[in-house]
């Protein structure tokens, strides 16, 4: 924080930290040296209410050394860490070197947990209990906030437990997907396509390519205006992985299904943006996030065989 | 010795310390110093019921203490608190930090009984069941064998350096670090496994912690039992300073009886103590002697007072020697002291309201706990929404929410526990509807609901998970919410 122009507050907390200290040996000097006349009756002579009376009740002296300890302790402690004002400490302690000295460990203990996991490939890797218990955590701490806990996302973050892939579901995709991130681009539309009727033509044309409900002679109609469309989702409305194209002719949605979402689309365009973990993972824990999320598609295409 | 101190207690039977002490200008500068140099106590042995008793209680928590971490249930050890996995082993009790309520039912028992048994009988619990006085009271069984007795004591203290003097210090000092250390060594037994430790420790491969923690309590045993000893009590120990405020004066404690005692003084035994106007204390000072925190009960009730009735075994040895009658020093109420009942009557009022409250609600609390435990699920779940998406529409058309389920299996077998939905039409689970968890473990699971789209209006709906194993022992209902969108 650079809050403080000058270094009055230091020096107000580090005078105020040692005339504390100072007090406290003061006071503990003080009580040593005081004596309270003896009496007999083992009281300090004080009485209220009539009859109450203080009784003298010394504390055992290695208490006050105690704390004659804890002074010294503090005093120890102020020089070696930071404690006083802005001063560092002699040991140059720093939340900051703790944390890096606590990466360093973990990574001294996860690194040959991982050199077993990127020795093996990810197809071989997703049937490793182990190595998906280890996936299953990182995706709960890096992508369940987009795809959801059980990698099936939502309205404009895929579902990454079936098998339709934008960009391809092989391990390499996934791996390329994650590694570098993906922008999907849909330009706006309208324009190619013709008049506001067109584009409501051909929104029924694209409910009808994946058979839903649908209006087929605005069907018919629209299927003419399509060729503005196949460029990138293909002729037959199939979609392109190597351009990340969706299938239209699935019954998989993104961004919403029925006329009026295809017809904001096309009007609209859309820009969807997966962030690239390049940065944020290592890659031995994107490739046991590629097992992982692979596994999870071809799980699923093993339970509808 | 230290002068008498007045309590209010003494007031009751000595009515003329009600004198008003005046007030005098301090003089300077002989006094007393507001810190007090240790003064060691050195505690004369005893005998007799409440030595006994004590013994009894000694032998009774330390064959307890050290005895369990040995006893086995099946493959593990009966009582275990695995801090690292987070479960504990109650024989045949798997308990979840979730259990957490059980812990929080037994101190609060532990402190009924505190609050009973001190309205009964005073700081019972400190004289006879602390572990403060019971390895107090080992240490000073170890050093009387090795030293002799307080004045066998005394004297090799006083007396110069030699080589009996050297080979008795450290030959006790030995015995004590051996107790303390396998204290130490049975304490971490309650955490780690104490068979395996004792191999580990034996092959000489104790890990590091494991050494801490026995040098840390073994030390700590040491310097209590073996230094510390009454300055624990008398300046550290918070029971001692509230255990005081739950006496009343139909409170039975360790009590001098002045009106019998007083005037004390020596006196042969053919003497006649009426003709020579003396009371029944022949002034001999062992209860001072065998005192364990160094006070004179015939000053009346101190807050130093531990309660064990050393004074009590070794007066009445004392009355009978002389014969007398026993219980110059006895456990009595300040109420019987000031003369207002007798024997019969002291006895009907340890029936008092306090003492059938306190009674009851521990009996209550005491079955609570009882049931609560025989009649323990042995299988928790805990319901979170999944945090990325409210809901959405699945194939088919369905609205779906998801859900993460912690499911835990307090049992040691492996199970299968089946996952049910309830509360709204149509709801169903999308997901596997079986989830297996293995011994003793936790695992969380993605669960999906659905119900069929706009069957159920915009809004939050209380539903309802029902997991239950397939013997149908174990059944457990969460609740929870299912968000349909406007």
């Amino acid at each position: 924080m650079s809050d403080f122009t000058d270094n009055f507050w230091s020096w107000y907390v580090a005078a105020l930290t040692l005339v504390s200290i100072a007090g406290a040996l003061v006071l503990l000097w003080v009580t040593a040296r005081k004596k309270i006349p003896e009496r007999s009756d083992n009281t300090t002579g004080h009485v209220w209410d009539e009859d109450l009376r203080e009784s003298n009740n010394p504390m055992p002296r290695w208490w006050m050394w105690l704390f004659v300890l804890t002074v010294i302790y503090s005093l120890l402690y102020l020089v070696a860490y930071p404690g006083l004002g802005t001063y560092p400490g002699e040991m140059g302690w720093t939340t900051r070197g703790e944390y890096d000295a606590a990466m360093v460990s973990a990574d001294k203990e996860l690194t040959p947990l991982y050199a077993g996991f990127t020795a093996k490939s990810a197809e071989v890797l997703a049937g490793d209990a182990n190595a998906m218990a280890v996936g299953e955590r990182l995706f709960m701490n890096n992508c369940a906030q987009c795809h959801g806990s059980d990698a099936r996302g939502s309205k404009g973050f895929p579902n990454l437990a079936d098998t339709d892939w934008l960009h391809g579901g092989s391990t390499e995709k996934i791996k390329e997907t994650l590694t570098l991130g993906r922008k999907g681009q849909m330009p706006p539309m309208a324009a190619a396509v013709g008049s506001p009727e067109d584009v409501k033509n051909v929104a029924q044309y694209v409910l009808s390519l994946s058979g839903g409900p649908h209006d087929s002679v605005r069907a018919q109609l629209g299927k003419f205006k399509f060729n503005a469309c196949a460029a990138c989702h293909g002729i037959d409305g199939k979609g392109n992985t190597a351009m990340g194209a969706p299938n239209l002719a699935d019954d998989i949605w993104l961004h919403g299904w029925g006329e009026q979402a295809i017809v904001d689309i096309v009007n609209k365009g859309k820009t969807n943006e997966m962030p690239a973990q390049a940065g944020k993972l290592t890659e031995a824990q994107i490739h046991v996030l590629t097992a992982y999320i692979w596994g999870l598609s071809n799980k699923a295409a093993a339970a509808k065989l | 010795m230290k002068p008498p101190q007045p309590s209010f207690e003494a007031t009751v039977s000595q009515p003329a310390i009600r004198k008003i002490i005046p007030i005098v200008p301090a003089a300077e500068p002989a006094g007393e110093s507001l810190y007090e140099a240790q003064k060691k106590i050195y505690p004369r042995s005893v005998s007799g019921l409440f030595a006994r008793w004590r013994w009894a209680f000694v032998i009774l928590t330390q064959l307890f203490f050290y005895g369990l971490p040995w006893l086995q249930w099946g493959e593990r050890q009966a009582v275990l608190f695995d801090l690292g996995a987070r479960r504990f082993y109650l024989f045949g009790y798997v308990l979840y930090p979730q259990d957490f309520i059980y812990l929080t039912g037994l101190l609060v028992a532990s402190a009924l009984s505190l609050f009973l048994f001190t309205a009964v009988a005073g700081r019972l619990w400190c004289g006879f069941a602390c572990p403060q006085t019971v390895y107090t009271e080992i240490f000073l069984w170890i050093e009387r064998k090795v030293e002799g007795d307080r004045t066998a004591r005394l004297r090799l203290d006083g007396a110069p350096f030699s080589l009996e003097k050297l080979v008795k210090k450290w030959f006790k000092h030995i015995l004590w670090v051996g107790v303390a250390m396998w204290t130490g060594f049975t304490f971490v037994g309650y955490f780690v496994p104490a068979r395996e430790l004792f191999m580990q420790f034996l092959q000489t491969k104790m890990g590091g912690w494991e050494i801490f923690w026995v040098l840390f309590y073994g030390f700590a045993t040491y310097g209590n039992a073996g230094f510390l000893r009454e300055q624990v009590c008398k300046y550290m120990c918070p029971y001692a300073r509230f255990q005081s405020a739950m006496f009343d004066k139909d409170t039975l404690i360790v009590s001098y009886d002045p009106a019998r005692g007083e005037p004390r003084g020596a006196r042969s035994r053919q003497a006649d103590a009426a003709a020579l106007s003396l009371g029944a204390c022949v002034d001999c000072t062992l209860c001072v002697q065998v005192c364990p925190t160094g006070i004179d009960i015939r000053e009346g009730l101190q807050y130093e007072c531990i309660g064990c009735a050393a004074c009590v075994d070794v007066c009445d040895g004392v009355m009978d020697k002389m014969g007398y009658a026993r219980g110059l020093i006895r456990f009595t109420t300040q109420n019987a002291l000031a003369g207002k009942w007798n024997a019969s009557r002291i006895l009907r009022q340890v029936l008092r309201p306090r003492v059938l409250i306190y009674t009851t609600l521990l009996g209550v609390l005491c079955l609570a706990l009882l049931w609560s435990l025989v009649a323990r699920m042995p299988l928790k779940v805990d319901v979170v929404r999944d945090r990325a998406a409210l809901s959405r529409i699945a194939a088919g058309g369905r609205l779906e929410n998801v859900y993460r389920l912690q499911v835990m299996n307090a049992t040691e077998q492996p199970q299968r526990y089946s996952i049910a939905a309830a509360g709204l039409e149509g709801l169903t689970v999308a997901s596997e509807p079986e989830v297996k968890v293995g011994p003793t473990e936790s695992r969380w699971v993605a669960v999906r609901l659905q119900i069929p789209y706009g069957s159920a209006q915009a809004g939050s709906h209380p539903i309802v998970f029902r997991i239950g194993d397939e013997s149908g022992r174990a059944h457990v209902e969460e609740k929870s919410v299912f968000l349909v969108p406007r």
